[in-house]
């Protein structure tokens, strides 16, 4: 069976060998799990955010696990852009799969900044412009809270690199999720990414302290899986450009579901952490899956939810 | 030798301790993993199916034995993946991928003091199989339960467990007093002493260490979530002394630049 797809953009596609990719900040730079499968057999992924200085993250504890999920305030630990074109990108298959930068800013500036530094690097596919970050300038409102402000970042990414796809990643800590769908359409996005976490907390009975240094952090796992469709759906249906399922996919039929809401491609997040290699298992068993399903065309079944007259 | 993910089964669960009470230790005996070699104080992810989708994280553990046929862990339950991990059974299968992270060294010449609190007892079981000159070898072991909740006896038939239980208020001060004098001796010896167990143990013996000038390595216990080096979830922050100059006094995997450090290179 043909998995191959291409991400049609407003400006550049992206074209992918199958729409299993991994997600950003739970496959560190590919490399981590080189020993676990073919990297060249994934559609693709995403390498863990990346910003223009090297900073150290939030203090520990940065995780901790909850029921069927987890939560997260890693706070963007990376060792900065020049660091992950000179010592990350040569060792990974770029040639042979799509490697996609996930990108991290505390302003519209640095984000252009950015991504003008990455538009020359021949290894990297596309950006993924992660908005659900602090605006220092605005007073740490988040960039992707703000439909006006998620629009500012994506005009300035597309104009700093226009040789790259730019995919731009939605925070579902929305009111509603197509407002900002449609401006970044509107701006130059060339796809959309959903979701990324849901902002959770949770807290220690016995210390009476919270679970996370930081009091709050990013939900996900299958706990999200459903929000994750939800968003999925209604940003498919809103925009025209092609829209990649993000959220607590674990197996070849939970990446099915998003494509049959609409998704063209998938990433696997958090269950990596369930075995690390999920994506891989995934990739390897989707054939079957639509086999067994009765799927022939995946392009085709992509979207083919059947509703009634009331939707 | 890389590490890989695989599926092994269970062969057995063998409680320890008193009999009568509920156990809460174990030795968990899978399969064999297709991989050869491995280092004492290196570790594995360990996910049985019965964790189900409600518990996403594999859990880590040291590789306590290995022997042709089979892998030995050990463990005591303290939540809720340790406590559904008491429930498997002959035949269940357990997702494993290592081995994981950095072992002990070992100086087969030096003599080497052994230091372990409870669950940290763990890594020294391979140690002191694996030790070519296990008469180099001593071992001081301090412990909660009933000493017959650990594996001593497969230590014993090597190196002879020199065991302090903590019961009673005082009996903490007499372990760290031992400890204090123990060390002292393998600082004259220009030996080594590696550690493992509770992380407010590992600061007093990283403290006295310092202090003697001992070199030392210490085995950490971080929450982890992949093992792998990528979720960067169970970070610790190195001192001026790593080796890396771009790594001194930032955030490092436990996973995978540990779980096992040079005292002086780590702050806890
Ligand atoms: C490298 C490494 C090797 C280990 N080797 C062993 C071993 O050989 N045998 C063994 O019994 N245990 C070992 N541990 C500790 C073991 O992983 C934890 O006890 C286990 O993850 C707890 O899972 P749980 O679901 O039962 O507890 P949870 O519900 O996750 O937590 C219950 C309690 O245990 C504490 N806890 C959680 N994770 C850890 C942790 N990683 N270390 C210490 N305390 C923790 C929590 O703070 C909490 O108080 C090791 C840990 C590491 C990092
Ligand atoms: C530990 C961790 C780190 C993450 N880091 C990033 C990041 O750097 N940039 C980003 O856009 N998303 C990051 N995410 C979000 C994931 O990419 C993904 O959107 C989210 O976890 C939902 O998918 P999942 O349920 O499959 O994990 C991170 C998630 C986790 C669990
Ligand atoms: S456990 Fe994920 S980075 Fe160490």
């Amino acid at each position: 069976m043909d998995l191959s797809l291409t991400l049609k953009g407003q400006t550049h596609d992206l074209p992918l060998k199958n729409p299993v990719l991994t997600a950003s900040g739970t496959f560190g730079y590919g490399v981590e799990f080189a020993t676990y499968g073919d990297l060249t057999a994934l559609g693709g992924m995403v390498a863990k955010g990346i910003s223009l200085q090297p900073r150290q993250g939030n203090p520990s504890p940065r995780i901790v696990e909850t029921t069927s999920g987890m939560l997260n305030s890693v706070g963007l630990q990376n060792d900065g852009v020049e660091s992950f074109c000179k010592e990350k990108l040569p060792l990974l298959p770029w040639r042979e799969t799509a490697v996609i930068a996930n990108i991290y800013a505390a302003s519209v500036e640095e984000f252009a900044a950015l991504a003008a530094r990455l538009d020359g690097e021949e290894g990297v596919a596309a950006l993924e412009v992660n908005v659900s970050c602090p605006n220092v300038k605005a007073g740490g409102a988040l960039f992707g809270q703000d439909p006006d402000m998620a629009a500012a970042v994506t005009a300035a990414v597309r104009r700093a690199a226009p040789h790259k796809h730019i995919m731009v990643k939605l925070s579902p800590n929305v009111t509603d999720i197509t407002l900002l769908a449609r401006r970044v359409e509107e701006v130059g996005a060339d796809s959309i990414s959903c979701i990324n976490t849901l902002l959770g907390m949770a807290v220690n009975l016995q210390t009476r302290k919270p679970s996370l240094a930081n009091v709050v952090g990013g939900l996900s796992g299958p706990a999200i899986k459903p929000v994750a469709l939800r968003c999925v759906w209604q940003v498919a249906r809103a925009v025209s450009i092609p829209v990649v399922g993000v959220g607590g996919i674990l197996t070849a039929e939970d990446a099915l579901e998003f494509l049959l809401v609409g998704a063209r491609a998938v990433q696997v997040g958090t269950g990596n952490f369930f075995r690390p290699d999920a994506a891989f298992a995934l990739a390897a068993e989707l054939p079957a899956a639509c086999h067994r399903l009765g799927i022939e065309n995946l392009e085709a079944f992509c979207g083919s939810l059947q509703l009634d007259d009331t939707f | 030798m890389q590490p890989n993910s695989c599926e092994l089964k269970v062969l057995d669960l063998v409680p320890f301790g008193q009999t009568g009470s509920a156990s809460r230790f174990f030795a968990l005996r899978l399969t064999r993993p297709a991989w050869e070699t491995w280092r004492p104080g290196q570790f594995v992810m360990l996910r049985p199916r019965n964790f189900g989708l409600d518990i996403p994280w594999a859990r880590p553990f040291g590789i306590c034995h290995m022997t042709t046929r089979h892998m030995i862990c050990f463990f005591q339950v303290r939540g809720r993946g340790t406590q559904r991990m008491a429930e498997l059974r002959h035949g269940d299968i357990v997702r494993v991928w290592g081995p994981l992270g950095r072992g002990f060294v070992m100086e087969q010449d030096t003599p080497t003091l052994l230091l372990a609190g409870g669950m940290g007892i763990v890594p020294f079981v391979g140690y002191v199989n694996l030790h070519p000159k296990p008469w180099n070898v001593t071992m001081l072991f301090g412990h909660r339960e009933h000493i017959s909740c650990y594996p001593v006896d497969s230590i014993n038939e090597h190196v002879p467990v020199d065991s302090l239980r903590e019961q009673e208020n005082g009996d903490l001060d007499n372990f760290i007093y031992t400890i204090q004098e123990r060390m002292r001796d393998i600082a004259d010896q220009k030996g080594l002493v590696l550690a493992c167990g509770p992380t407010p143990f590992m600061r007093t013996v990283q403290a006295f260490a310092t202090e003697m000038g001992v070199r030392c390595q210490l085995s950490l216990e971080n929450r982890m979530a992949c093992g792998v080096g990528a979720c960067l979830g169970c970070v610790t922050r190195t001192t001026k002394a790593w080796p890396v100059e771009t790594r001194r006094e930032s955030p490092v995997q436990v996973c995978t630049h540990g779980p096992v450090f040079w005292a002086d290179q780590v702050e806890l």
